[in-house]
Parts: structure tokens; sequence; C-alpha cells
């Protein structure tokens, strides 16, 4: 086998060579030069950071100050015509997470500036003001915002259930990415095939249906697979400023019990049911001390996972092909294995590399393990420890700031 | 009672504001640790022609649908051959360039008389897939001037190409964004 790969290589090494004379042309034939285009100025990158600080500013102030949801559906045209359809979705704040996790953790990739500041400058706003990028600037959510007519309301239960797959699916990219495996959110990004108007099939199949669940299911993207959501979740709890439903003081009146989506509006306790719920307050130190414990059997669980999620890298992929070819004959096919045989790499330096790659993610998926426990541990905790609320006000981590609530209430300021 | 509230108002209060500085830390942290780094920024993506070999995975592993890998024609390296083995389809039943023996599967090779018995060929960039069928035939029976290139007006510059994470012979590396192409040149 490494005796046909080495004649295979040195063919097409020697295939750069000269077969046939350069013609001598007696018309007067001039070779043409091809002409190479160029791609845009790096004067856009920064033209974008620009664009979506001021977008961000924006919503801030539409959405805290305003209090208006006709301005907030501007700024989402807006940033879906700029940032989808003129841009393409790229570059986005979702798929950052990505680079940001292979900067981190690989030393010879640098991450662009424009990048890095795609990723912190949303995290920024939320801690200032809250989900705003999610409002109105992140064009994967304006164009959910702008399709949801319809709004049908999802069982707590399931709502729960299916608002953790976006807790995996970051654990899972950041540990795809860190790997230099696959950047598994670009990958499966539902709508940058609707804005670039092309994308394999299935993408486009997805990124529709995704639409038209959107039609009644608000927002399914953002509530059910967002990655980056679960950052703004987070950051977003620990916000200075947040939207309220009501611009006054809330009269309890139960108006907006059914003005939110995304059930993302925290009731308010009746007066009669505090002193109750004071009394029968559940204790809260055994989920406090199951926080550890869920996020070490996570990280054994991932751990163990790891040899499988590893297949995910091509190199890894390619190395088993190649294995079962010399121990169990089965022939090696795919493109990768004819390349492979071609470029005149040997198996010992591939296996080598599949090696590493799988120590990698042996180091790697304790961590997420940890980070899916923590996140489960603490949802936990925080139920028990769950604060008597006077007022109706949103839920910080799951609200986008979209204003539709504003309408419900019957607290009006005038200016 | 009221003590009591206060009480966990305030201890309230300060869990929010810890997980406030906690967050804000990383975040403030990151641009300074990243930018210690080399910047990446003036670098683009491009194909090696002398490392390539043309397994058409740069048709299939572009996040562009078609992909922005394009095929190029080396004109003083091409032989300008009648009988073109990136042009014609081995094993044709007959002699002519009718589309059924055309080795391009969308026809995006542009075949042009120039005097007896040279023709030239150029690609029609907008009908190429990157398949890269031809660039291996030209590679191993004639000149090797077909190449493929990543065209950057269609290239997005993805950070982390995905043409180079599949390319078997690590061929898709950075170059300057001030040239970025790496142009096949007649080897004297």
């Amino acid at each position: 086998m490494l005796f046909a790969g080495f004649f295979i290589w040195h063919s097409v090494v020697y295939a750069q060579q000269q077969r046939f004379p350069r013609p001598e042309f007696e018309g007067g034939y001039t070779f043409p030069e091809h002409q190479f285009l160029n791609q845009r100025g790096p004067l856009w990158e920064y033209m974008d950071v620009a664009v979506l600080v001021l977008t961000l500013l924006a919503t801030s102030w539409m959405v805290l100050k305003k209090r208006s949801r006709q301005g907030l559906i501007w700024i989402s045209l807006f940033s879906l015509a700029y940032f989808g359809f003129y841009r393409e979705g790229c570059i986005c704040a979702v798929g950052s997470v990505q680079n940001m996790s292979l900067a981190l953790f690989n030393a010879d990739y640098a991450i662009p500036f424009s990048a890095l500041l795609f990723f912190i400058i949303p995290l920024i706003a939320a801690l200032l003001f809250g989900r705003v990028f999610c409002a109105g600037v992140c064009p994967l959510g304006a164009i959910q915002e702008l399709t949801g007519f319809r709004q049908v309301r999802v069982p707590k239960s399931v709502e729960k259930v299916l608002a953790s797959i976006p807790f995996v699916y970051l654990g899972l990219a950041v540990l795809f990415a860190a790997t230099g495996s696959e950047f598994l959110i670009c990958r499966f990004d539902p709508f940058v095939g609707i804005f670039r108007v092309n994308a394999p099939y299935t993408m486009i199949i997805f990124g529709s249906l995704l639409l038209i669940v959107g039609i009644f299911i608000n927002r399914p993207y953002c509530r059910y697979l967002c990655p980056y959501g679960v950052l703004q979740n987070i950051f977003s709890r620990f916000s200075m400023k947040h939207v309220t439903v009501t611009p006054a003081e809330c009269r309890n009146c139960r108006l907006c019990e059914s003005g939110c989506p995304y059930d993302a509006i925290l009731q308010s306790d009746p007066p009669a049911s505090r002193e109750i719920k004071r009394d029968t307050k559940k204790g809260s130190l055994p989920y406090l001390l199951l926080i550890p414990v869920l996020a070490a059997g996570f990280a054994v669980i991932l751990y163990n996972t790891a040899p499988a999620l590893s297949g995910v890298n091509g190199k890894v992929r390619l190395a088993r092909e190649i294995r079962l070819e010399k121990e169990e004959g089965v022939k090696a096919v795919s493109k990768a294995a004819v390349a492979f045989f071609e470029s005149g790499k040997t198996e010992d330096e591939l296996f080598g590399e599949e090696q590493q790659i799988a120590a990698r993610f042996r180091k790697g998926a304790p961590w997420v393990g940890i980070f899916l426990g923590l996140a489960l541990g603490i949802g936990l905790f925080r139920l028990t420890v769950r604060k008597i609320r006077t007022d109706y006000e949103p839920d910080r981590g799951r609200c986008f700031s979209c204003a539709k609530c504003f309408k419900f209430c019957p607290v009006k300021i005038k200016d | 009672m009221e003590d009591q509230k206060n009480k966990s108002g305030s201890r309230r209060e300060f869990v929010k504001t810890a997980g406030r500085l906690f967050l804000a830390a990383p975040v403030i942290a990151l641009p300074v640790i990243l930018s210690k780094k080399r910047d990446a920024k003036g670098f683009v993506w491009q194909i090696d022609p002398y490392k390539c070999t043309s397994c058409e995975l740069c048709r299939t592993a572009c996040v562009m649908t078609p992909s922005a890998v394009k095929c190029t024609n080396a004109f003083p390296m091409c032989g300008y051959c009648d009988f073109c083995p990136g042009f014609l389809r081995q094993g044709a039943k007959t002699y002519n360039t009718a589309a059924e023996n055309q080795l391009c599967p969308t026809g995006a090779i542009v075949r042009k008389f120039v005097e007896e018995p040279y023709f030239e060929y150029t690609i029609e960039e907008s009908l190429c897939d990157g398949c890269s069928k031809c660039v291996k035939a030209c590679g191993d029976f004639g000149n090797g001037s077909l190449y493929l290139q990543i065209m950057h007006n269609l290239c997005v510059d993805c950070n982390y190409c995905a043409i180079a994470r599949a390319c078997p012979s690590d061929a898709v590396i950075r170059v300057p964004a001030g040239e970025p192409y790496m142009r096949k040149e007649l080897k004297s």
C-alpha cells in the first residue's frame, strides 16, 4: 500500500512538468492574463462593528426609553436587511462563539478583531440593558420576529425541556471548535441559506420548517437551539437595566399574563399565598449540595463519550477508515482516503495526529460536562430560593425584550 | 418579618453585584488576552496549487453553494492541445466536442480555435463548481495548467475555512491579503 501511495504521489509531483511544449503562435496571439477579482476592503469590517453598536443603542433606546414596538420592528427590518441579506449572515455574534473558542485553545489561530468585537459587544449590551441584541439586532432573531404572526403557548414542562437543548448545543459547539474539528453552529445555521439564497437543500428545508413553526411557536431557533442565546440568557440575568412590563407601578391586573408568547413574564404572587410560600419554603441546602454532584456526574459521562465525539473530526474519521482497511481489509474509498494516499503522508503520521486530537477531546469533554452539570444544578437550586414577587416582571434570562407585552399593560405614562 | 425581607433582599443584591462582576471580568479580559496573539487580520485563504491533489472536496466542503473555488487556466503553461484531456472525456466513443464527450459536468470550459492545431481553453467561472475533474485530468495527462483557486469575490472569508478543514492534503493555507492568489507559473 505504501509503495502504491508513493508511486501515485510521484505521478502527481511529476505531473507539473511540461508534457506538451508551449505552442509558438504565428498569428500574433497574445497569452491572456487571467484577472482575479479581489474581496471587499477591510474598511467594511469596521463598518459592520459600527452598525452593530448603533443598532444595539437604538434598540435599547427604543425598548427601554421609548417603549415602542413599532420602532423595534423598523430596527429589526434594518438588521435583517443589513446583517442578513446584505452581509449574508456573516459575520454574526452567534457564530463568533466558535472563533472565540478556537482562538482561546489554539495557539496558531488568532481571532480577527471584528469577530472578537462581535462576540463581546452584545454581551456587554446584555449586562447593561438585557437581551437587546436578540430583540432587534440579531438577523436570525429578526427574521423570526417578523414572521411570528400567531402566538401559541407551549406547555411549561415542554418549554423547560426544550430550553435545555441550547446548553448542550453550546457545550458541543465550543468543544468542536476548540479541537479544530467543526464549526457546528455555522454548519447548521438554518437561516443563512435563506440570506444567501443558496445552501444545501436540507438546510433550506430545515430553515423553512423553522420559519413555518415560528409563525405559531414564535422564535423557535432562539428558544430551543441558539447557543449564543445561552450566554445572553446568563448575562441578561445580571443586567443593570432591563425592560419592564409596565412603565410605572404594577397594578397586578393580570392583563399581561397572556401577553408573552415566550412565557417569560413572571407572575406576581397573590398576597394570600405570599405568607404560605414563605412558610413552606423548601430546604435549599440539598440542592446546593447537588450542584457539584451533578457537575461531576456529567463530567464522567462526557469523558466517556469523548471517543464517540471525536469522530466529528475529519482527521480522526480518516484515520479510522485507514485503520479499518489495514486491519479488517475493508477498502478505504472515501475522497479523503484517496487524497491521503496521493499526498504521500505516512500512516504513522496520521495515527499520531489522531491520537493528539483524541487526547484533546478527552481533555475538553469533561469541562463541557461540568458546564452542563452546573447549569442543571444551578437551575434546580434557583427553584428552591424563589423570590416572592409583588409585581409582574419579565424573566430576565428568557425575555427577548421584544416589547410585545407593552400593549397589554393598562398603565400608561404621558410625556 | 420586615427585617428578614430586607436581609434576603440585600443578599440578593449582593449575589447580583457579584454575578455582574464575575461575568464582566472575563469579557473585559478576553480582548486583552487575545490581542497579545498575532493578529490574523490581513490574511485570506487560498489553495496552493502545487499541494492540491484535486480530490473534489472543494466542491462540497465550501459553505458557499456553488463553491467559491473555481478552476482557472495558467495560459503560459497550457499546451493548447486539440485533444485536451481536461476538456474531453476519456473513453468517449467519438472524437468531437459534443456535450456527452466533454469532461466538465457543467460545461464550464469554453474551447476557442486559435490557429491550427491550437485551441484556447477558458473557464466560464459562473458555471464552474470547483469539482476539479478537469484539474485532475490535466495534471495526469497534460501540462497541469488547469488549477483551482479560491475566488475572493465569492469567498466569504470564514475565519476557519470549511475547505481548509476538509482538505486532506492541507493545501488550503493562509496567504497575505495583499496577494490573495497563488498563480501557477511556467517553470523554466
